[in-house]
Formats: structure tokens, C-alpha cells, sequence
């Protein structure tokens, strides 16, 4: 046997553990998977991504619903994407996705969770910012306390006289009062102190409200004045001057990210750009599940089929073909593990039917094989000639493949289409994987099967099928 | 020996068969719903689709009372697999999220409850329904032409390409009107819409339906030259015989897997593979007992005429 044949057989088991070993074991040290470093660093892991029709939960598409003539800026779109994503990762679930769709729209993905409708209202609330004044004898640091825990609290916002009385007259009410609302600003934007050149957010009253902000300043000097945003505190400045032209400045230990984050979410308290709902899908968690395990049955006796029909029709070369195609299917799980490659229930399908037609390279080259056999060639010259003259037609079926995945891609990408996007991608990696599989390994077994026992096969050629 | 191309205007007659069965197909379903040739999914055309599981036996009626009191006034509903499951699938026009809500509720307290983890909904605004329809056959349009692309490519070496790529055209046409007609005829009897994975399915049927017609075409361009002498209908019968156990053993392995995911798989993803199958059993008919002989019965065509041309 040739020196190479030996090394290729030996980078192959090794290839082999490799891919037993993620794709086989669910725990993996952390040394490990921060080795991933293309994968976003919070979420690197070797576990499978599930898609939303496999673990259930909740896709919004949504469009910006703006008048006719109206000029839609990528910026306030990307806000918007902003505000959204805030408002998603407040619901508390695992890795949701907001994402800008084209130029106009954004799609959520929210997977595993119970209550879809109530997380469409959320998303589309509109926000709240409101000027909040702490109840009387409420002390800083408590005040300080629900800023930093980010606790819910209660405003008179939207409450009637009744209700407030009521309320306050409760023993240690914990009710804001709302002054203003962001309906009264005109504008906020951020700046630098004069004298501490920190960043602060600037903001500017509409001029109505500019004469109440005065009023209401000369009458508070030195209490505190709540931000509050969504029911949450944002910032609690203290009144330290009377503010006669409805323009303050908001001071606090920002950065200059968290200051512009303030400023837009005090700008854009709303979201900056109407959004309409165009498309919303629900699936509930336990029919995810269903379908996980249903299509782990078809694949195992699918591929099981495929393993026993390659090994009666092309017995010894059968076998070679079965461990390729064994590694095959390891190697692909391991990528989609590496990748992640989020599986849905068409990508499934997708990687089974790779599966199918992986062993096609294989039968290619053993069907030239069997004819330069017939020929009388001498089984060492067989096997080369029917690798290397079955390899045209083994690269034209394949790139028929690809291009078919590219335009599905393309297709599935222009709108949303995650199921569409995710055969594809499983059927274009399984072709790319099997050029290798189909050809480097089988090849480098049918070596080494024929370079140990030749002489055996060559004088009982129906191993081969012969 | 098997021969192929003498059988030919046998399996001319089968395609032919089958391409006006699939038609009639296709009108049947046009007439049948509002000139729909396939029905047509929320995807492509705007609405709302429900798989309710209720947690007990409910009526038909008693859900139909509650989309109508709710401005639904004219939902189609289906009972989904046996009685036993409770479970039904509901069709209607396009529900915003509050109006979801409303209707679960509805349902919860006036038919049943349904079991939130066990359904699911989608609704889709008409206007971008229309926008994909829209992609849709673009992406249909590129597919077709990238696949005459590859062909052209493939073939730019052998005698007489620009024959080669036109049957292998008639082939995939055949394929698609009969992956058509099929879906056509599925949406009759059990009521499958065409959706984004249909199409899928399609681009899927287009994509494979040259790979079998490429392998015997590679084969037919290896033997000209090696048999010099022999007329071309034995050449072209050898080449399909010699590359015939590849492409069965090759669409079998294919079908063992797509079967093996209708028997166990999905519910949702059946009309998928079924369409991949039937197109891939379709192409693998199309490219042997059409495409290639095709390619004789034109080359003995313009041999006669050049006989004829002789003659006068």
C-alpha cells in the first residue's frame, strides 16, 4: 500500500473520533467550545439549533406603516430594530431574533413560548415616557433602588382623580406622579457638559409645555424628577435650577452609547416609524417537539434502507460506501453543530435527502468499476479508472445541485422564508460534504480493502457484485 | 437486449398520457375553485390558518358559530387526521394578533379549549401574499434559466448542443406539468394548497430533473468516438443501458429516504416530499424513455430529410 493511502486512512479515524465526539456527546468543556470564535461569544456552544417549527414559538413580520410620500430613513428604522429587540428581551426568553428585512421591514423570532399573543401585544405597544414625580417621602436611595432593579412602578398616568385618591391613600403608596409626558417634548439629543466635558442628553420642551416645565421647576427646586420610560425608571435628576425656556439637561454617569440611548429612547419614547403586523405565525411548543421526533424515525429507517440496499448490490464496495456514508452523516451533524446551522423540519428533509443521494458519487464510480472489471482489467486498475473517469459525471450532478440550493436560497431569502432558506442550506452543505466523503474516503477505504486482500477479491469477484 | 429508443413512441404515448391527465387535472381544479389550476396557501394570497387541538370533542358548528360572531363569515373548516385527535384546521381572511386572541378566547369558552401547546396559527396580510407570488415566479423564471445555463455549459463541447439543451427542456416541462397536475389532483382529493415549500418542491424537481439526462448524455458524447461506424440509435441505446443501473440505484436510494419521511415523518412537510418524489420518479422516466430518445428521433429526422434532399 502506498505511503499516502496510509496517511489519509489514518486522518480519516481520526476525522471519525473528531466527529463522534461533538456530535455524540452533549457536554463539552468550556476551553472547547470558546474555541468557536465565529459563533457570537454569550451563546458558543455544540448544541443543535432548533427552528421555530421544531421547538414551537412565535414569528412576526412587520412592515413600516408610514403615510404615502413619506421618505423612510434607514436610520429610523434601524431604531426602530432597536426599540423592538428592548422589548422582545424584556419578555425573558432564549435567543430571539430581530432582525431588518429588505428596507422596510423586521422580523421577529421568538422560540419557545407559551403565550404568543400577549408577546405580539408587547411588541407593539407603544411606549411610555413619562416625567414622574416620587411620592412624597419616598427617600433617594429607594428611589436609587428601583432605577437599578428596574422594578415596574405605578404612575397616575391614564388614572382617574377616583382612582388616584384611592391609590394614595393607600399607607406607603408607591404612585408617580406624571407631570409630562413624552408628547411634550420637542426634541432630545446628546452633548457634553460645559465643565465636566461628560456626555449628557439635552432636551427640549414643545414651547407650550416650555411655560408648565418653568412653572413646575420654580415651584420643585431641589426634589428629584423621574424619567420614566415603559413604567421603568431611566434617570431621577434632581431639580438644581429653574428652567425658564423648556430646555434642561439630563446628567448622569453615562458613556456616550448610553447617553445617545437615552436620547433616542426619549426622542423615540414611540417607535420612530408606525409598524404593521403583515404576517404572524404561532406553533406550539409540544408540536415541535412531535415533529423532532418523528422525523429522527423517518431518518433512521430512511438511511437504514439506503445502508442495507448498498451493501446487497455492491457487497464489499458496499460496505466501503456504508462507512463513507456513516462519516457523512456524523461529519454533517457536526457542522451543523459548528456552524449552527438552525434545523427546521425542511432542512431535515433536506440533509435525509442528501443522505439519499450522497451514495450516488459512490455508485457512479463502482458501476465504471464493475464494467472496466468486465473489460478484464486487473482490480487495481479498475478501481483508479472508475474513480477518476467517473469524476465528471460526479462534479456536473453535484453542481446541478448547488445551483438549484443557490436559487432557493435567494429565493427564500427574499422573504423571511426561513423554511425554504434551511433546506437549501442543508442540501447545498450535504453535496459539498459528500464530494468529500463520497470521494476522498471511499476511495481511501476501497485502497486499503484492495491493497490488503487483493488477491482474495481478485479471485472472488463477487464481493464486489460481479 | 433492452432497447430504449425502439420503444419509443411507447413512452412518447405514456408522457403524452400523463401530461393530459395532469391537465385535466388542472382545470378540474380551476373550475372547481374559482380558477385556482392550484389551490392557492395563505402564503401566496393573504389569510389566516389555524391548526386548533381542542382538549375534547368539539363540533364543526359550534366552531363556525364562533369565527362568524366574530366577523369570520365565511371560515372553511376541516377536521385534521382521526376523530379521535380533536383537532381541526380552520381557514379564514386575515386576522390581526388581537383578533386572534379574541377568537382562542371565544373558542375556549364557548366549543372548547384548545391546547395552545399542540396548535398552531398563521396569518398574512394579503398585500404580502401578493409580494412573494410575486417572487415567486421569478424565482421559477431564474431556476429555469440558470438550468438552460448549466445545460448550454454541459454540453458546449458535444455535436449539436443547442439539441441537446431543447430536449433536456422538453424533459423538465414534462416533469414540472406533471409535478403540476399531481398537486393539482392531491388538492382535489385532500385539499393540499400550494405554499412557499411546494414551490420549493418544484425548484427542487427543476434542479434534478437534468442530472440523469447530463449522465447519459456524458456517456453518449465518451462512445461517439469509440464506436465510429455504428449508427447512432445503437450508440445512444448502449449509453442509456450502460448508465441505467447508476441512475436506479442512485433515484432508489433517493426514493428509500423520501419514503421513509412520508411514512414516519411530519404531517406538514408531506405534500413537500411527495412532490420531490413524484418529480423525481417523473425525471427519472423523462430523462431515459423521453429526453434521450428524443435525441435519436431528431437526429433520424434531419438524416431523412438530408436522404430526401439527396433524392431530389
Amino acid at each position: 500500500m502506498e505511503r499516502r493511502t496510509i496517511i489519509s486512512f489514518v486522518l480519516i479515524l481520526l476525522l471519525t473520533a473528531v466527529a463522534i465526539y461533538g456530535v455524540a456527546f452533549q457536554q463539552h468543556p468550556a476551553w472547547l467550545t470558546n474555541l468557536l470564535f465565529w459563533q457570537p461569544e454569550a451563546s458558543r456552544n455544540l448544541d443543535f439549533q432548533l427552528g421555530l417549527d421544531l421547538q414551537g414559538g412565535l414569528q412576526v413580520l412587520m412592515v413600516a406603516d408610514l403615510p404615502p410620500g413619506q421618505a423612510l430613513e434607514p436610520q429610523a428604522m434601524e431604531t426602530a430594530r432597536r426599540i423592538v429587540e428592548k422589548r422582545v428581551n424584556a419578555l425573558g426568553l432564549t435567543e430571539p431574533i430581530v432582525q431588518i428585512q429588505g428596507k422596510d421591514r423586521i422580523v421577529v423570532e421568538i422560540p419557545g413560548i407559551d403565550n404568543p399573543a400577549q408577546a405580539v401585544d408587547t411588541i407593539r405597544e407603544t411606549a411610555l415616557l413619562e416625567f414622574g414625580e416620587p411620592p412624597a417621602g419616598m427617600t433617594f436611595d429607594s428611589i436609587y433602588m428601583l432605577q437599578m432593579t428596574q422594578m415596574p412602578i405605578s404612575t397616575t398616568y391614564g388614572l382617574s382623580e377616583a382612582e388616584i385618591q384611592a391609590q394614595s391613600a393607600m399607607t406607603g403608596s408607591m404612585l408617580f406622579k406624571t407631570v409630562f409626558t413624552g408628547a411634550d417634548l420637542a426634541n432630545a439629543f446628546v452633548t457634553r457638559d460645559d465643565r465636566t466635558s461628560q456626555p449628557v442628553v439635552a432636551i427640549e420642551f414643545q414651547s407650550a409645555a416650555a411655560n408648565a416645565f418653568s412653572e413646575y421647576t420654580s415651584s420643585h427646586l431641589g426634589q428629584y424628577l423621574c424619567i420614566v420610560l415603559d413604567k421603568q425608571i431611566i434617570s431621577c435628576p434632581r431639580i438644581d435650577a429653574v428652567i425658564p425656556n423648556g430646555k434642561a439637561t439630563i446628567q448622569g454617569s453615562f458613556t456616550f452609547d448610553t447617553a445617545n440611548q437615552l436620547a433616542v429612547q426619549l426622542q423615540y419614547g414611540a417607535l420612530p416609524i408606525p409598524l404593521k403586523i403583515e404576517s404572524y405565525k404561532a406553533i406550539g411548543p409540544s408540536l415541535g417537539a412531535i415533529s423532532v421526533e418523528k422525523s429522527i424515525r423517518a431518518g433512521v429507517v430512511g438511511l437504514a434502507v439506503v445502508f442495507l440496499f448498498m451493501l446487497i448490490y455492491y457487497r464489499l464496495n458496499g460496505l466501503a460506501a456504508d462507512l463513507a456514508l456513516a462519516l457523512y452523516v456524523l461529519l454533517n451533524l457536526l457542522l451543523y453543530k459548528l456552524v449552527p446551522v438552525t434545523m427546521t423540519l425542511p432542512g431535515i428533509a433536506g440533509f435525509l435527502l442528501s443522505a439519499g443521494m450522497a451514495v450516488d458519487a459512490n455508485i457512479l464510480v463502482f458501476e465504471r468499476m464493475k464494467e472496466e472489471l468486465r473489460r478484464g482489467r486487473s482490480l487495481m486498475r479498475a478501481a483508479e479508472s472508475g474513480f477518476s473517469r467517473a469524476w465528471t459525471s460526479v462534479r456536473d450532478s453535484n453542481l446541478a445541485t448547488l445551483l438549484t440550493c443557490a436559487i432557493l436560497y435567494i429565493f427564500g431569502n427574499a422573504f423571511a422564508a426561513s423554511l425554504v432558506k434551511g433546506f437549501a442550506i442543508t442540501l447545498a452543505l450535504g453535496t459539498l460534504m459528500n464530494l468529500f466523503t463520497a470521494i476522498v474516503v471511499t476511495r481511501t477505504l476501497v485502497r486499503v480493502a484492495f491493497g490488503s486482500f487483493g488477491d482474495w477479491i481478485q479471485k472472488h469477484l463477487w464481493v464486489l457484485g460481479l | 437486449m433492452l432497447n430504449f429508443v425502439q420503444k419509443r413512441h411507447l413512452f412518447f404515448t405514456i408522457a403524452g398520457v400523463l401530461i393530459a391527465l395532469s391537465i385535466v387535472a388542472l382545470i378540474v381544479s380551476a373550475i372547481m375553485f374559482n380558477g385556482q389550476a392550484l389551490r392557492i396557501s395563505i402564503d401566496f394570497k393573504g389569510g389566516t390558518l389555524f391548526s386548533l387541538h381542542f382538549t375534547g370533542p368539539v363540533e364543526e358548528s359550534a366552531i363556525r358559530e364562533v369565527f362568524i360572531a366574530n366577523g369570520h363569515t365565511s371560515p372553511i373548516i376541516q377536521r385534521l387526521g382521526a376523530v379521535a385527535d380533536n383537532s381541526w384546521q380552520v381557514r379564514t381572511r386575515f386576522a390581526d394578533s388581537e383578533e386572534i386572541q379574541k377568537l382562542l378566547d371565544d373558542l375556549d369558552a364557548q366549543v372548547g379549549t384548545v391546547d395552545r401547546t399542540l396548535s398552531n396559527w398563521n396569518t398574512v396580510e394579503p398585500t404580502v401574499g401578493a409580494e412573494v407570488a410575486q417572487q415567486a415566479a421569478l424565482a421559477v423564471f431564474v431556476a429555469s434559466l440558470a438550468v438552460l445555463g448549466f445545460i448550454w455549459y454541459s454540453f458546449r463541447r458535444v455535436p449539436h448542443p443547442f439539441r441537446y439543451g431543447v430536449v433536456s427542456i422538453v424533459a423538465m416541462l414534462v416533469n414540472v406539468v406533471i409535478a403540476l397536475g399531481f398537486f393539482a389532483l392531491m388538492g382535489i382529493l385532500q385539499g393540499w394548497e400550494a405554499d412557499a415549500l411546494f414551490l420549493t418542491a418544484l425548484l427542487t424537481v427543476i434542479g434534478f430533473s437534468v442530472q440523469d439526462v447530463i449522465v447519459v448524455f456524458d456517456r453518449i458524447r465518451e462512445n461517439i468516438p469509440r464506436h465510429r461506424g455504428e449508427p447512432f440509435e445503437l450508440i445512444v441505446n448502449r449509453s442509456i443501458l450502460e448508465t441505467v443501473h447508476r441512475s436506479l440505484a442512485t433515484q432508489l436510494n433517493a426514493m428509500f429516504v423520501m419514503i421513509a419521511i412520508l411514512l414516519f415523518g411530519g404531517v406538514t412537510i408531506k405534500p413537500f416530499i411527495a412532490v420531490m418524489l413524484v418529480g423525481m420518479v417523473s425525471e427519472t422516466f423523462t430523462s431515459l424513455c423521453v429526453a434521450v430518445p428524443l435525441l435519436v428521433a431528431w437526429e433520424e429526422y434531419d438524416h431523412r430529410r438530408t436522404l430526401a434532399r439527396a433524392a431530389a
